[in-house]
């Protein structure tokens, strides 16, 4: 499928917002609320203090790495909407480590960041063999992946990592195993921050290197502009097919890390994580751009984390954020309506000018006379 | 068409006899505790019918030339719509409310999918993210007005279809008490609706262009069919039949707007695939994934089954699609211009 980006991106992007935002303020009137006092709670919830500040950023990891996941994906004209299978997956693995395994803190790091990432590539490369081999819709295959990790999971952990009180979550991961760091903690005076955070930006910025600077990142680009031209080149695609999946899925494994070990401690199951569709979301608006991505998912971390303090302080319903979100993606889907609008506008400046300067022409002329 | 290629490929294909075997295990499993058909059925039954409409609607439209990836959030809102007007009414109007919630249900499918209609065919987007973008919204924009409107996020009714044997019918050794006693009657309406659908599609002028406008649009358009207006009829239908099922999800079975329809939308779509865009083909792939589901519910409950772990009876319906989609895939029967543009 081809996800066309145009080269006003940014425009788009912003339009987009602002159209989602208005459709969430004309929602929030429809049940009598003012949406200027919505958003402004919405945004101070978001934002009001470190620890606030904190806590949208550490939403906006798990988001960053699910994005990048997508945009990947996207790149090589795939899309992976079962980022959140790739998650629980992930997830699980670190999780795993996490209780299993007591190494020095930073050969743990890596060894925790491999298996996370191995365990969401092993979900994501599944889908990809399929395709390249049996040319099966990665979207059909990667949902019922969803599932079945999603059902692997609820009858794994209770049998596995029950915790003591609840059936339905695991056990708690000790303190010091988890990704969170004192110091980290103490700049932003508590919440979910975590080194996540430093894992998500490393991600933007090796897959932006990948893409823009490898003959892999090439090959990738190439089989997702048009994939007889690129076998034509002599690119193999369907290799190149299995490679993306399952860097994408190895992307959303960290993504599952970053929240199963890093934002929460344990893995509840019965609970589909929707960030896996989130990062739908943030690859869309950040027009699958790395540095995009990392932007956009900023944006959708403040108002998930912002959404439950404006629930608190008025009538909204906290479902408000993810109408939000849903009416940006449509409206990034139907960019072409910006993208009409913008032209218009340009073209309209243009002939502005061109009759402008036909005038002042003409002036000359008639002052030559 | 490539009907005998893909029956071809079938039989030849290892994986297709692989799947067989399965399938066939699977029933010779449950013949053996031959009581169980009786039990197991009507449960069946009620599983597949929201799966067989959901998919129906997605038939007609990419059998229009509109990939629709929202069916799950077109399901969605016809579970939203059908639960709220059944709660709001059933007070004054007793059992009349159900039926018009199923009406609602339906008519709030089909009012969403415009949605994806105008962006697909007149903003040609990219279907699949239009798609996703119906399921996101459907999600968030049900739960907000079922706060908003009912005052929690679950909307409960009280009422529910009476099972009914019907008569006569019912009184025919072996089939009268397998398929005519103690049904919905919401499942006759659904096999109605089928049959018709199957009719309109496949034996009248108006289907032969619907299905036309899928496989070569501009053929069709030369002709001089509007085929702006099929492809809106198609995803019109897609959402109204996505509607209906979500609300005879309500209706039969579950009682209660939850939020959410658990993947049965895109269950759907792969049985949609794995039925190869043919009425009779969705009809066995939804029966077959309604009979897995039930299975996976009461496998517990059978001692006969409760030998075998309970996440294998889970992940079977969706490992038997990724593993029906390897068969059905190479040689695909898709319209050939769906998700495309015109």
């Amino acid at each position: 499928m081809k996800v066309k980006i145009k080269s006003n991106a940014f425009l788009i992007a912003v339009s987009a917002v602002i159209l989602g935002l208005l459709a969430g303020g004309l929602l929030m009137m429809s049940i009598g609320s003012n949406p200027f006092e919505g958003f402004y709670y919405l945004f101070r919830g978001g934002l009001m203090n470190m620890e606030r500040i904190g806590n949208t950023i550490s939403t906006a990891i798990t988001l960053m790495l699910v994005g990048l996941s997508v945009a990947f994906a996207f790149k090589t004209g795939l899309f992976n909407i079962g980022a959140a299978g790739q998650m629980l997956v992930g997830g699980l693995c670190a999780t795993l480590v996490a209780h299993y395994v007591f190494i020095p803190r930073p050969f743990y790091l890596v060894v925790i960041i491999f298996c996370a990432f191995l365990g969401g590539a092993l979900w994501g490369v599944i889908p990809g063999i399929l395709k390249a081999k049996f040319n099966v819709h990665e979207v059909v295959a990667t949902i019922m992946m969803n599932w079945i990790a999603y059902w692997s999971i609820y009858y794994f952990v209770p049998a596995y990592l029950k915790g003591p009180s609840l059936e339905t979550e695991s056990k708690s991961i000790a303190i010091g195993q988890t990704l969170r760091s004192p110091w980290l903690t103490g700049i932003f005076g508590g919440g979910y921050i975590n080194l996540g955070i430093f894992v998500a930006i490393a991600a933007v910025f090796v897959i932006k290197y990948v893409l823009d600077k490898t003959t892999l990142g090439f090959e990738l680009k190439a089989v997702g502009s048009n994939r007889f031209c690129a076998e034509y080149a002599g690119i193999k695609v369907n290799r190149n097919v299995v490679i993306s999946m399952m860097i994408a899925g190895g992307l959303a494994g960290l993504a599952g890390m970053a929240y199963y070990t890093g934002y929460s401690r344990n893995i509840q199951i019965g609970v589909m994580p929707s960030m896996g569709f989130d990062g739908i979301a943030v690859a869309l608006l950040g027009a699958s751009n790395p540095i995009g991505v990392l932007f956009s998912a900023l944006f959708f971390g403040m108002l998930q984390s912002g959404k439950g303090f404006m629930n608190a302080m008025t009538e909204v319903p906290p479902e408000i954020a993810d109408t939000i979100i849903a009416t940006i993606i449509y409206f990034t889907a139907t960019s072409v309506l910006f993208s009409r609008f913008w032209d218009s506008v340009g073209r309209r400046k243009r002939d502005k000018a061109q009759q402008k300067s036909d005038q002042d022409e003409s002036k000359e002329e008639v002052s030559h006379e | 068409m490539n009907n005998t290629t893909t029956k071809q490929s079938l039989f030849t294909s290892p994986l297709g006899i692989a799947i067989y075997i399965v399938v066939g295990l699977v029933l010779l499993a449950v013949m053996a505790t031959n009581h169980l058909i009786g039990m197991i059925l009507p449960y069946a039954i009620a599983y597949t019918i929201p799966l067989l409409m959901t998919a129906l609607g997605g038939l007609y439209s990419e059998r229009s030339g509109v990939t629709n990836l929202g069916l799950e959030g077109l399901m969605l809102v016809g579970y939203f719509a059908s639960a709220l007007t059944i709660n709001l009414t059933e007070q004054t109007l007793q059992a009349s409310a159900l039926p018009l919630g199923l009406l609602a249900g339906v008519l709030a499918g089909a009012l969403f999918s415009m949605l994806h209609a105008f962006a697909s065919i007149n903003l040609k987007a990219d279907q699949v993210i239009s798609g996703t973008a119906i399921n996101m919204l459907a999600s968030a924009l049900t739960v907000y007005l079922a706060r908003t409107i009912a005052g929690s996020g679950n909307v409960r009714i009280m009422l529910g279809i009476v099972r009914r044997d019907i008569p006569g019918l019912s009184k025919i050794p072996g089939i009268g008490t397998l398929f005519f006693t103690q049904s919905y009657w919401s499942t006759w309406v659904a096999l109605i609706v089928w049959g018709a659908s199957w009719f309109l599609l496949y034996k009248t002028s108006f289907g032969l262009r619907l299905r036309a406008c899928g496989e070569h649009p501009s053929a069709v358009a030369s002709a001089g069919v509007n085929v702006y207006g099929m492809r809106y009829f198609g995803v019109g239908m897609s959402g109204a039949l996505a509607g209906l099922g979500g609300s005879i999800i309500l209706i039969t079975y579950s009682g209660e707007f939850n939020g959410t329809v658990a993947g049965l939308g895109f269950l759907s779509i792969a049985a949609l695939i794995f039925g190869q865009w043919k009425p009779l083909g969705i009809l066995g792939a939804t029966f077959f994934f309604g009979t897995a589901t039930t299975i996976a519910n009461v496998s517990q409950v059978i001692p006969q089954l409760g030998v075998i772990p309970p996440v294998i009876f889970k992940v079977f319906p969706y490992v038997v699609t990724l593993l029906a989609l390897i068969v059905f895939s190479k040689r695909s029967a898709a319209p050939k211009a769906v998700g495309e543009a015109f």
